[in-house]
């Protein structure tokens, strides 16, 4: 897709010479939520659609979103998964609507249009007409109606999508640094153990801010401190894709004696304060290193997480200038034995809309967007580490992410 | 044949049950939450989860407590650590019905809402589902022994603190 063809043109202009001032108008303005979705979710960006264990046999489907287009995912019957924009090629209504299922056609409900696996148009009820009245001209042809198809990839079980051509592979999209991450924590075939749904009553990018600012972590969820999850002992940093659109944050265990490499729980820092029941923090090294934490985002609005042992992706899906809709995907491993099943349902207690650790990314969101009225022209400051976008080797202290993120999102809209 | 004694005792349980959930309530809704805990047997277990999960038969649930130390360290959590608009809840209970009292374990059902009342006053139905409960007699005094709470909606406003 040629961008140009596509640029509606706009007469927002970055107010300054960096990204670390962000005009608070990007978080209101209803013309460049519209654009966001012309030139970034509909631009050359991987977004990511479901998982391949979710629809594992031919006909099973899944319906989600790239910014606010419909979209569904479905295998075919020779295994092969494609995505499609969710909307009949005739009226535009919704082909598919319930959240998932099993089909061997789509058939719009409205007129009966049906469409084979792969968004080929095969049939057109009364397409014949009726006792040679009505009907289609010749002039329609079939091959020209289907559903619009849309470019995915299939990253280690990840089914991620893009409207563009332009968008380059996965690997290079997000860099081997961060595809190394990907690797090293999603390291078996992978199970659903749930979902959530949280809705923020804020735009979509202050919550995507708010995954890249690990600054704000032992401050803003306290419970890290009163409790004594993060620890002066762990040591951590930030990688940065190339592109600076995509980020690592993760923290580590430093010293991990033989005797407890399997096992180590975490104790209170201040006996005020301890946790009655400790089982949540405990962590199975399951991966083979001693990191505790992995917050990876690939640009827009994908997250993976890797919490002690709790595993999920987080899809943000924008839901209007100022409300967006995070969907957890909480994930095990296939082979989990019933005492890992266990451990994993404990840990998820930190995170989710009810998480120890995460319930405060959920008003803080808010908190800014009922703010950013009181004067749009207005500018937040990222002044965290400067004004460089680097990688961080030590300190989490930074805002450098954030700041790659503007950089991301200002390419995309050409503004 | 229903008989006058079993139309008593299954009146008498059905009283002593929904004292016990209007107190259970009523401890929530009156911020009384350090005697949340109470409510539940000391090995008592308490899942949120939503509707779509529970009949998806996957078992992540929004809050999970297994044991009194856990119950507590969701208050002590909401005390101490945890930040957020303060805000209020109104529990509407109805439809209780019994599934099972043949064992010394009652097994019931019910209907809920929650409102949630902000301090600002935005006021919603935050919450609506169904409760499936355990209950059982500890030292003359009905205790959840277990409850789980299905969420009818997937979708959490901002975020789940206080129990439900």
């Amino acid at each position: 897709m040629d961008t140009a063809q596509i640029d509606p043109g706009t007469d927002f202009v970055w107010p300054s010479e960096d990204v670390s001032q962000i005009p608070f108008r990007v978080y209101t303005d209803q013309d460049l939520y519209d654009r966001e979705q012309k030139m970034l979710f509909q631009g050359p960006t991987w977004n990511f659609l479901c998982l391949d264990c979710e629809i594992p046999e031919p006909g099973d489907y899944k319906m989600t979103y790239i910014g606010d287009a419909p979209i569904v995912v479905v295998r075919d019957e020779n295994g092969d998964i494609n995505a499609m924009v969710n909307r009949c090629a005739h009226k535009g209504s919704l082909v598919c609507y319930k959240p998932r299922g099993n089909v061997k056609e789509f058939a719009c409900i409205y007129h009966n249009w049906t469409y084979d696996l792969r968004g080929k148009l095969t049939g057109v009820a009364f397409g014949k007409g009726v006792r040679g009245q009505g009907g289609l001209t010749e002039e329609f042809k079939h091959d020209e109606h289907g559903l619009e198809r849309i470019r995915i990839e299939n990253v280690r079980g990840f089914i991620m999508g893009t409207f563009s051509d332009e968008t380059p592979a996965f690997v290079d999209y997000i860099g081997q640094e961060l595809m190394d991450n990907i690797d090293r924590v999603f390291i078996k075939p992978l199970k659903v153990l749930g979902y959530h749904s949280q809705i923020f009553p804020n735009n979509w990018k202050l919550y995507v801010e708010n995954n890249k600012d690990s600054y704000h972590a032992s401050l803003l969820h306290v419970f890290h401190n009163t409790f004594g999850v993060v620890r002066p002992t762990m040591t951590g940093g930030i990688l940065l894709s190339d592109s600076r659109w995509h980020h690592l944050s993760y923290t580590q265990r430093e010293e991990i004696g033989d005797d407890n490499i399997a096992k180590e729980k975490i104790r209170s820092k201040q006996d005020d304060y301890s946790l009655a029941d400790t089982r949540m923090m405990e962590h199975v090294l399951e991966l083979g290193d001693k990191i505790t934490n992995s917050i990876q985002t690939v640009f827009p609005t994908m997250v993976l997480q890797q919490i002690l042992n709790a595993l999920a992706v987080r899809q943000l899906i924008p839901r209007g200038v100022d409300e967006s809709e995070l969907i957890w995907t909480i994930l095990g491993f296939e082979d989990d034995d019933a005492d890992m099943d266990e451990l994993r349902l404990q840990v998820n207690n930190l995170v989710g809309p009810a998480g120890f650790i995460s319930m405060e990314d959920g008003c803080v969101g808010g908190f800014i967007q009922t703010a950013a009225k009181a004067n749009v022209d207005a500018q937040t400051i990222l002044p965290m580490g400067g004004r460089k976008i680097e990688p961080s080797d030590g300190s989490r202290v930074t805002e450098s992410a954030v700041r790659g993120f503007w950089k991301g999102w200002r390419e995309c809209m050409g503004v | 044949m229903t008989t006058t004694t079993d139309l008593d005792r299954d009146l008498a349980m059905r009283l002593r049950i929904d004292a016990l959930v209007a107190d259970y309530i009523h401890c929530i809704d009156e911020d009384r939450l350090e005697e949340w805990p109470d409510y539940f047997t000391a090995d008592g277990r308490y899942k949120v989860i939503t509707r779509e999960n529970y009949d998806l038969g996957l078992p992540v649930a929004l809050i999970y407590c297994d044991g009194r130390g856990m119950f507590e360290d969701r208050i002590s959590a909401l005390r101490t650590a945890n930040i957020y608009e303060p805000h209020v809840y109104c529990h509407m209970v109805s439809a209780l019905k019994i599934l099972d009292s043949s064992g010394p374990d009652i097994k019931t059902q019910s209907n809920f809402t929650v409102t949630r009342t902000m301090s600002e006053g935005d006021m919603m139905t935050f919450l609506c589902g169904k409760v499936f409960d355990t209950v059982t007699e500890v030292d003359g005094e009905l205790k959840f022994k277990e409850r789980t709470v299905i969420l009818d909606s997937r979708r959490i406003d901002t975020l789940l603190v206080i129990p439900v």
